[in-house]
């Protein structure tokens, strides 16, 4: 174990068949040690990403600017109509509103973006610093239901509640208010060989990619949640007769109070990587048991990956015995790519989530090679250490990663909001291999190879670094 | 599609659309990493620092280092003396720095932590040190929040007792690591000895070497910080950004200083060499005489390009200010300056600048705005020109502007934190860029017949 692990976190860290084997899951799950440079986020985030991608909601932060801010168009989601989510509300709190309370100003900003925009769903946000000064929120959000004839959902996310998962959960809760909320009268039976997509963003247009898979198998898509999603499509998700689940880290708890409030019943999918893509799609069609789903499924599935494997086959001799370090917030985009990189002839030496879960952990253990090593919450100091002493070529991670990836000479790929090709699905495995190979291969890493032969007989300089 | 805003104005009082400042606590954190071996620390949720490291790391393209107190709602309801004890223990014991810089939050100012009391009483290894700014969240802006924990770090350290020295203290503002090594070198070729406080260049423009470092090799050192006492005097470049600095000094240690714009185009370059030239006697070297008068020749050769077209600057206040004075003297007529940090002495500064070229006409200087606002007054009257952060970038195709980048943040486009906006060379940079926006865009609009080889 490197030394620079402090006491508190080492029940965070596990090796497959290491020091400590068959030990307990990683300790997942717990709030940060404070003091670490942890890379989790808070639940207001948590909330916040997940609601954000529904499109034509107001989605309005009552806190001092700066929640606002950080979240302002960075979710990487596209939209086919409106593009109203990527702007940025709030109620701007200042000192005076701290001494006497934010509700008056909240009450404006309703009353304002009623008279300018009248939106059929408004989500206000509340922070830290509402969470203490205590605003009555709920009353301001049934004045205004009454007042404006919109639906106004209090989000109740100060950030100090817990991790990014809880917000996670405040999101889900969200969505059911406004999705239990049926009018009186209308048809609730379930439609046939119609479906949701649970924890899918939109990111790069990937629920896009999807949703054409499942419309070539005749299975139409109700909504996603909530990439792309609008008020009136998820109003009409209740009559789904599946939930397909993506991202599980934020939409287990969505899919299970479905389950529970309009019965429908739900599965667990990955679209990354061809294998786990296929497998997803013929368990759809097995479970609406339609014989023409599924056989279409199989075509589909015989087409697409015959033409992917095509496009990945010519990058397999450049990655093949690369080693891969894997850093995303859930557990089960963890699962997928290491799938992935064994797909692609690759190892994966280091797995750490931000919010996996105990059950994701065990999938991961049992996944791994031996050596591997298993991170909760990690913090740059572990991924630095980590990354260094199994040797990693490659890391996948989100923003903050990034430049620390580049600093160790490690290549980089983005499997968060700031992917800029779709990595779901058949053709994004493509993308995906490509992106791997353009970071692991780059000429840049020639030139800092380069470097030792100008710098190195030089005394205090660093040797040569960067994928071999 | 990306166009959402109205060209009808409406009176908004409460509601902000697309704001044109962030929180006090990422200037702060920024700050901080410009003290070498220095972690910065934010006390409040641990949501905070996670968007402040990602909000820097996406302009600076690169790691930004920051731990955070991770309030629980225990720490909120009994306080969050305990959260920053243990953080601080665990701080010196896993990241070893030389001095931890901790800020507050909203979360914290709001339960009333006393952090003076806090760090009082705590202990600290001797040879290390903790220091600290407020910077409630709800009160100015990033910019206001980098000045208070500039100023920290002086009410902290800057001794009075130092010995008497040659070199002056420089508040660079809240500019790019690309500026601050500009002012470096404008002051060693005035042969005028300095402290940068802060000095982020080095550690937010770090070379790549294939080795990380969590504190890489840049930063001003605690003992500067300590000598600041007894500098000769100070110069705080940008009001809005650097008068706390001054102040700190003049009632910590009794040193002047000199409040000056940012020196940004030819006037405020000028004054800036000239103040230089005064406090150190030196004449301004003839290398700096060419730089200048380069300058003054592609102005004036590209002139007909600049000459008259309307434009609009928004950003931090300094940078609007200066930006605005090269904008005047290129011959562009700002018709829009808007920022979102609040203070009635931006619109003043902004409008005497404005008529002091007579260009105040109907133009607008707006503190505490936002790019909404902005967006509606361009629609009802167009510009020729844009200037400003990334955040301009929907607004520019909206409406189908030219757009220059500059100030902070720039999230979508690379190495502008290399590239500094300030001196001569500053401006040479800047006039060319908007050069090139105003004569892309007449090349790629007008008809081919009018499409010209030599303009």
């Amino acid at each position: 174990m490197p030394d620079a692990i402090l006491e508190e976190r080492k029940g965070s860290i596990a090796r497959k068949d290491g020091p400590g084997a068959g030990a307990a899951p990683v300790s997942c799950g717990k709030a940060s040690v404070s003091g670490a440079v942890s890379q989790r986020a808070c639940v207001f985030c948590g909330a916040r990403v997940v609601l954000n991608p529904i499109t034509d909601a107001f989605h309005l932060i009552h806190g001092p600017i700066g929640c606002a801010s950080y979240t302002w168009d960075i979710r990487g989601s596209l939209a086919s109509e409106s593009e109203l989510f990527r702007n940025s509300y709030s109620t701007d709190l200042t000192e005076r509103d701290v001494v006497f309370g934010g509700l008056e100003r909240l009450r404006a900003a309703v009353r304002e973006i009623h008279l300018t925009h009248a939106p059929k769903l408004l989500f206000i946000y509340s922070t830290c610093l509402v969470g203490i000064i205590g605003d009555d929120v709920d009353s301001v959000c049934r004045e205004a239901e009454s007042l404006y004839g919109m639906r106004v959902i209090n989000v109740k996310a100060p950030g100090f509640a817990g991790h990014k998962a809880m917000g996670y959960r405040l999101a889900c809760e969200a969505i059911m208010k406004v999705i239990s909320r049926r009018p009186a009268g209308s048809d609730r039976s379930p439609i046939p060989m119609a479906i949701n997509v649970l924890g899918d963003y939109n990111l790069a247009g990937e629920a896009w990619i999807i949703e054409n898979y499942f419309r070539e198998m005749g299975v139409r898509v109700l909504t996603t949640f909530t990439g792309d999603s609008t008020y009136e499509k998820l109003m009409g998700s209740a009559r789904a007769s599946l939930n397909v689940v993506q991202c599980a880290g934020s939409m287990a708890y969505l899919a299970r109070s479905m389950e529970e409030t309009f019965g429908i019943p739900w599965v667990r999918v990955s679209f990354f990587g061809l294998a786990d893509t296929a497998n997803s799609l013929t368990k759809v069609a097995d479970l609406l048991g339609d014989d023409g789903a599924r056989q279409r499924a199989a075509a589909l599935c015989q087409r697409e990956i015959a033409s992917a494997s095509a496009g990945i086959e010519p990058y397999l001799p450049l990655l093949r015995g690369k080693k891969a370090a894997i850093f995303v917030g859930g557990g089960f985009k963890a699962i997928s790519l290491m799938r992935q990189f064994r797909e692609l002839g690759m190892g994966t030496v280091l797995v750490g989530t931000q919010t996996g879960t105990a059950e994701d952990y065990e999938v991961i253990e049992a996944l791994s090679d031996p050596g591997t090593v298993i991170l909760d919450d990690a913090n740059p100091s572990e991924l630095e250490a980590f990354m260094r002493e199994k040797g990693a070529d490659v890391l996948v991670g989100g923003v903050k990663e990034r430049p620390l990836a580049f600093k160790l000479g490690v290549a980089f790929c983005d499997h968060n909001h700031e992917r800029k090709a779709p990595l779901a699905g058949f053709s994004g495995a493509v993308n995906f291999t490509r992106e791997i190979n353009l970071s692991i291969n780059s000429p840049v890493w020639g030139a800092l190879r380069q470097r030792a032969s100008l710098f190195d007989a030089l005394p205090g300089q660093a040797g040569p670094a960067g994928p071999a | 599609m990306l166009d959402q805003t109205p060209k009808e104005i409406a009176e908004r009082k409460a509601l902000r659309i697309n704001p044109l400042k962030t929180c006090q606590p990422v200037g702060a954190l920024y700050a901080a990493l410009g003290v070498r071996r220095c972690m910065p620390h934010s006390h409040g949720s641990q949501g905070c620092v996670s968007y402040h490291r990602t909000f820097l790391t996406r302009h600076f393209k690169e790691p930004a280092v920051a731990s955070s107190s991770s309030f629980t709602e225990g720490a909120s309801v009994f306080g969050g003396g305990a959260n920053l004890r243990s953080s601080v223990k665990n701080i010196f014991d896993l990241y070893d720095p030389d001095i931890i810089a901790v800020h507050t939050t909203c979360l914290s100012e709001t339960i009333g932590d006393d952090l003076n009391a806090y760090i009082l009483e705590m202990e600290i290894p001797d040879d290390k040190l903790v220091v600290h700014c407020n910077t409630p969240s709800y009160v100015g802006s990033h910019v206001t929040g980098h000045a208070n924990m500039v100023a920290g770090f002086i009410k902290y350290l800057a001794d009075k007792r130092a010995p008497k020295n040659d070199r002056i203290g420089v508040f660079p503002g809240f500019v790019n690591p690309g500026d601050i090594r500009e002012l470096k070198r404008l002051l060693g070729l005035m042969g005028l000895p300095f402290i940068m406080l802060p000095d982020q260049t080095g550690v937010l423009d770090g070379p790549m070497t294939g080795v990380y470092e969590m504190y890489p090799d840049g930063g001003t050192t605690i003992d500067e910080i300590r000598a600041l006492g007894g500098a000769r005097m100070a110069l705080a470049l940008g009001e809005f950004a650097s008068t706390e600095p001054a102040l700190a000094l003049k009632t910590k240690c009794g040193v002047d200083s000199k409040v000056m714009p940012l020196p940004f185009g030819v006037a405020m370059t000028d004054s800036f060499l000239m103040a230089l030239s005064e406090i150190s006697g030196n004449p301004v070297p003839r290398e700096l005489e060419e730089e200048r008068g380069r300058l003054v020749d592609l102005m004036l050769d590209a002139n007909p390009y600049f000459y008259d077209r309307s434009c609009a600057i928004f950003g931090d206040p300094d940078t609007v200010l200066g930006l605005a004075s090269l904008a005047l003297e290129l011959g562009l007529r700002p018709r829009f300056l808007v920022t979102g940090t609040p203070g009635e002495a931006f619109e003043k500064r902004g409008s005497a600048l404005l008529g002091s070229h007579g260009a105040l006409g109907g133009a607008r200087v707006r503190a505490a705005g936002d790019l909404f606002e902005l967006h509606q007054w361009i629609k009802n009257e167009p510009v020729d020109l844009l200037i400003g952060t990334s955040y301009g970038k929907q607004l520019a195709k909206a409406e189908n502007v030219p757009f220059v980048r500059a100030g902070f943040p720039i999230l979508d486009r690379y190495g502008h934190a290399y590239q500094p906006l300030i001196g001569y060379e500053g401006a040479i940079k800047l006039a060319i860029k908007i050069a090139d926006a105003i004569m892309d865009r007449m090349d790629r609009d007008c008809a081919d017949e009018d499409l010209e080889l030599v303009m």
